[in-house]
């Protein structure tokens, strides 16, 4: 009798601050148990920059600002047979598209970006230039929630998501018994 | 040259004598914020504009707050703050125009005056917009000119009527030969043709003068209703509420006013029966009015005239003094003591939503025309806080020939359910677009051979907020327990598009929403989006679950009727067409979003950084 493989993961934190990924630690000792089922490929906790191969769960933290984070969650449209949007910034934008909101502008990207490096309040930039070098990304004209980039599956809501409810989503998905939240399960209030 | 007292206006505030004419204006109506309808329109009809220190000034005159004379002058369409054109020339734009030769005579338009829709000519001189439909859909394309409206319009018939326009004839004279020397009516049959097709035995065949009424004086308020009830007759405005049951609600709530409303706003796309009725039945609507307030004992009655039909006003205006004149309105009407009564005809401005009942006294009460919460309903709670009986105008009209030959002859016809004669405004493509008056239970498919369309391929029955059926269920009955309307039926033949259909009336009612339901306001344009997603052919099966799913939010959380069918032409047409949404819905190879385009999400960035992409510009390096 063959053994069951392991199931494969992959991770990636995008327009977010990396507090999903902090919370996806946060399952603490259960890391084990996680552990003992699945291998992490793609990952900022392997440092993996591809894929290996194809992977059956993709978790994203984090909406797109910019063209990179476009590519990277395409990529793992394309690679991963199951696609989780962790956390606020996933699902809605969150924090980074309250730069949605300048909207009665003719530019709002730049007047974005000229507040953020030039014009804000309490601002030290010695240059007062908005940085432009050739590496950095292209910046999208909004934040997009991964939800209108790519199809998503499932949706962890939280800001961040708590370690038991990452914990208990990938247990049972992993069983094939995930069919959503319990209501209780989801309130914040 | 001197300038024109708008132009001051906009700028420096009000001359004095300019301020003068608004206080004038104002007093007319006694200073009455509740005539505030009123006020607007004669301040936009002098100034061409309502300006800020024009809102000042009837704040002032009628005590209210600024801001609250802003919130009714910005609400209706027709009002400006801007100065419009000494000639406002407003095009339908309705999918029915759309299909029968707009785009041309829009282009001729924008030609002849050098404008685009939307503009207003330098001097001053032309406007130029689009308005929902104006009610003249059998003779598409139309549009008002000011007052005045126009039908069957051609490029040719465009360049001269703007010739003429421009050579300084007033608009009466272009569009009504011999303008001054003819009768309101003749007027509006030189604008308009009434097409009646088929007329039936209540309405439109030959009707005996004030026959109800005088019945109504005999029998007393009591067997009026009475009578009422017998008939069977239901609302003709859409919703067929039991008209006797609602005169007696009103009849028995106590207070010491009450008021007859007759709701001529006719605003649903493709509906025109009560344009024709108010042309060619004036006196029996009026008759009906009366017998409603002899039926509740009300002494005050408005007609709440869309303004679109403005050019049906010095018609409407004369048959009221006429009546007047013969005791048929005023004082102790037919010598009755104690049976006074008299109407106000109350012009609109441009706004759908002011023919659901609510937002209809609104309206008439100086308001923005915005719904009411209901209960109270306006039998018991309606225009300035009394009892309201609000009739549409066949409604009305059906009162009073019932009272006037009889319950039963009116139950005879038609259904059990829908007893009687209906009239059916019917447009689009057919070969005789007009009114047919016809007893419920007609069948769709005996309408459309009555008609000439033989080739329709989808009906919409009841106007945007009713039904669209398509060629299998073209035996179903227009009555209320099949298929309701409240006269509109639009035919389009298999060359139409039911998406560009859909997407047209969604626009229509993100355009009419009135603001104050979030789920009607928000998800309504939502609906348009996605049904822009379908016609682009970037939708996905899910999106179908999608639209189910905020239809549903939108019905279930709206607080009018507007809201509670606005989703109906989506709804209707995935029930009755669904291969046509199912053939351009395709899942995406990759499940990446097709409707996401990164080329455009990057460009302003691209821009602005004066570089390209590395990712998505395949030719960086060369
Ligand atoms: C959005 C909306 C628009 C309406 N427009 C009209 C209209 O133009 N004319 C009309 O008679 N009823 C209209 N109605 C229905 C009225 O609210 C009301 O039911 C009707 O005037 C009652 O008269 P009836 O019982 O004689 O039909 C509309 C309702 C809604 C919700
Ligand atoms: S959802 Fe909250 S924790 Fe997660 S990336 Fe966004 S801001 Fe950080
Ligand atoms: S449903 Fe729409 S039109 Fe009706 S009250 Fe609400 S926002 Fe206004
Ligand atoms: S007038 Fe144009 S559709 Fe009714």
């Amino acid at each position: 009798m063959t053994e069951l493989r392991k199931a494969r993961v992959a991770t990636a934190s995008l327009a977010g601050c990396f507090g999903c990924h902090m919370a996806i630690l946060d399952m603490d000792e259960r890391l084990i148990d996680l552990m003992s089922k699945v291998e992490i490929d793609r990952s900022p906790l392997t440092d993996f920059k591809q894929f290996t191969r194809r992977c059956d769960i993709g978790i994203i933290e984090g909406g797109c600002c910019n063209e990179e984070n476009v590519h990277v969650l395409q990529d793992f449209r394309r690679n991963c047979d199951v696609l989780i949007a962790l956390g606020q910034c996933a699902i809605m934008g969150g924090l980074p598209a309250m730069r949605n909101a300048i909207m009665h502008s003719d530019a709002p990207l730049r007047e974005c970006l000229e507040e953020a490096f030039i014009t804000g309040r309490n601002l030290t930039n010695a240059t007062h230039n908005i940085p432009n070098d050739p590496a950095l990304p292209l910046l999208l004209d909004e934040v997009y929630a991964c939800n209108e980039v790519v199809e998503i599956d499932h949706n962890i809501p939280g800001c961040a998501p708590s370690g038991d409810i990452i914990y208990d989503t990938l247990i049972k998905l992993l069983a094939g018994k995930f069919h959503g939240f319990e209501r209780e399960t989801i309130r914040f209030d | 040259m001197a300038s024109h007292p708008e132009d001051t206006a906009q700028k420096s505030g009000l001359s004095l004598e300019e301020k003068a004419t608004i206080r004038s204006i104002c007093r007319e109506v006694e200073d009455d914020p509740a005539r505030m309808m009123d006020i607007l329109l004669r301040v936009q009809d002098r100034f061409r504009c309502i300006s800020a220190p024009a809102m000042d000034v009837i704040a002032e005159a009628t005590g209210l707050s600024r801001i609250a004379v802003e919130g009714v002058a910005s609400f209706y369409a027709f009002f400006s703050s801007e100065p419009k054109g000494r000639v406002t020339i407003r095009l339908c734009d309705d999918i029915i125009d759309r299909f029968s030769g707009l785009a041309s005579v829009t282009a001729a338009f924008e030609n002849a005056l050098s404008i685009t829709v939307g503009e207003t000519t330098p001097d001053g001189a032309f406007s130029l917009e689009y308005t929902p439909c104006i009610g003249l859909c059998d003779q598409a394309p139309a549009a008002m000119v000011n007052d005045l409206v126009v039908t069957n319009l051609t490029a040719e018939r465009v360049h001269e009527i703007v010739a003429a326009l421009k050579a300084g004839a007033p608009p009466e004279e272009v569009l009504v030969d011999r303008y001054a020397e003819r009768t309101p009516y003749q007027r509006a049959k030189e604008m308009v043709s009434n097409n009646i097709r088929h007329a039936g035995p209540v309405l439109l065949g030959p009707v005996p003068e004030d026959a109800g009424l005088e019945a109504a004086v005999e029998t007393g308020p009591a067997q009026i209703i009475r009578t009422l009830e017998t008939s069977g007759l239901r609302g003709c405005g859409g919703a067929g509420f039991p008209t006797g049951r609602k005169w007696r609600a009103a009849a028995a709530t106590e207070a010491d006013r009450r008021f007859v409303i007759c709701n001529a706003d006719e605003g649903e796309p493709g509906t025109f029966k009560d344009r024709v009725l108010l042309t060619e039945r004036p006196h029996l609507v009026f008759e009906g009015m009366t017998i409603a307030a002899r039926a509740i004992g009300a002494k005050e009655g408005i007609i709440y005239l869309r303004g679109e039909y403005v050019y049906l006003r010095d018609l409407l205006e004369e048959v009221l003094a006429d009546r007047r004149n013969r005791g048929l309105l005023g004082p102790a009407i037919m010598g009755v003591d104690g049976f006074d009564f008299d109407i106000r005809l109350q012009l609109g401005a441009g706004a759908y939503i002011c023919g659901e009942e609510g937002a209809l006294i609104s309206s008439c009460e100086g308001l923005p025309g915005e719904p009411k919460t209901r209960p109270p309903f306006p039998v018991t709670r309606g225009y300035l806080g009394c009892p309201t009986v609000v009739n549409n105008v066949e409604t009305l009209c059906h009162a009073a020939r019932i009272l006037g030959t009889g319950a039963q002859w009116f139950a005879g016809m038609g259904t059990k359910d829908s007893p009687g004669t209906k009239l059916f405004s019917v447009s689009g493509d057919c070969l005789n677009p007009g009114i047919y008056e016809l007893p419920y239970g007609v069948s769709i498919r005996d309408l459309l051979e009555m008609v000439g369309a033989e080739d329709a391929a989808a009906v919409l029955v009841g106007g945007p907020s009713g039904t669209m059926i398509a060629r299998d269920t073209f035996d179903r009955r227009l009555a209320f327990d099949d298929l309701a309307t409240g006269g509109a039926v639009v035919v389009f033949n298999g060359d139409r598009n039911i998406l560009e259909i859909v997407e047209y009336y969604m626009s229509f009612f993100v355009h009419e929403s009135c603001g104050y339901c979030t789920p009607c306001r928000v998800g309504n344009v939502f609906l348009q989006k996605a049904i822009g997603k379908f016609r682009k052919g970037l939708a996905n099966p899910s999106d179908i679950a999608y639209l189910r799913d905020l239809s549903d939010t939108i019905i279930e959380t709206s607080r009018c009727g507007l809201g509670m069918t606005s989703p109906n032409p989506i709804l209707s047409t995935l029930e009755n067409f669904p291969l046509v949404y199912s053939a351009v819905a395709k899942p995406s190879a990759d499940r990446t979003r097709a409707t996401f385009d990164i080329q455009s999400a990057i460009e302003n960035a691209r821009q602005l950084a004066k570089r390209r992409s590395h990712i998505y510009d395949r030719d960086f390096t060369k």
